[in-house]
């Protein structure tokens, strides 16, 4: 009986996102939203700013990179300390608790 | 526990491809300004072609190759390269991480970005390699003894 739920659960879940799915935009529509230069207010997008001038600013070919290491640097130091920290959690549980045995 | 049976051809095999892992990790950290790439996946390759080693040889000799003891100390130098070159670009009279202000000579704006860049890749790869390698050695110590 439970299996049953949980079947009748999947397919209702996969049904509302197939429904889901239906509305969401072409890749690489440039009529949609999000590949407009200014939002629905009017304003500039800030993505705008950092294609047009992330050569400008950095000097560096790949865009990706200056916008994790420059533009959204606190980010990326987030990032790395969220490693290390896990990182110190293995050592902090796994090293003591082998030590204890 | 099963015993170890260790298999020179295993060993051979791994000690060819692991400096080729190195060596293409250093070119992805290195060659992230041009290309897909950076810390995190270099850092990653890096502690691949370390940990290639560690399975096939076992800790005794893996150990004259890259000490377990190093690991936890280079996470906290990588760390300590990203927060170091923010302080300094603070203390240069910018903002926190503002490369523009890093004083070294000879370099307009642009170009010190460039090398800001570089070098907190170099500190993120530095501390997902130490921290990858030393949660492997976490995990097996005090079973391959």
């Amino acid at each position: 009986m439970k299996n049953y739920i949980q079947l009748f659960l999947i397919i209702c879940f996969t049904a509302l996102l197939l429904f889901a799915s239906m509305a969401l935009p072409y890749r690489g529509d440039v009529d949609n939203q999000m590949n407009q230069e200014t939002s629905i207010t009017g304003t500039e997008v800030p993505g705008n700013y950092y294609v047009q001038e992330a050569y400008h600013d950095a000097h560096t070919n790949n865009m990706v990179t200056v916008v994790l290491g420059d533009y959204r640097s606190i980010d990326t130091l987030g990032e790395q300390i969220v490693i290390f920290t896990a990182g110190m959690i293995c050592f902090l549980l796994l090293r003591k608790h082998r030590e204890d045995e | 526990m099963k015993k170890r049976v260790a298999s020179p051809i295993v060993l051979l095999g791994s000690r060819l491809l692991s400096p080729y892992i190195m060596v293409f990790g250093l070119y992805v950290i290195f060659h992230g300004h041009y290309s897909p790439g950076g810390g995190f996946q270099g850092g990653t390759l890096l502690a691949a072609s370390l940990l290639l080693i560690r399975i096939s040889s076992g800790r005794r000799i893996s150990r004259i190759q890259f000490s377990d003891y190093l690991t936890t100390p280079l996470a906290v130098v990588g760390v300590l390269i990203y927060f170091g070159t923010g302080l300094v670009a603070l203390f240069a009279g910018g903002y926190f991480l503002d490369y523009g202000q890093l004083p070294i000579p000879g370099l307009d704006g642009a170009e010190l970005r460039y090398w800001g860049i570089l070098i907190i890749e170099l500190g993120i790869g530095l501390t997902v390699m130490a921290v990858l390698v030393s949660i492997f050695d976490d995990m097996v110590r005090g079973e391959d003894e």
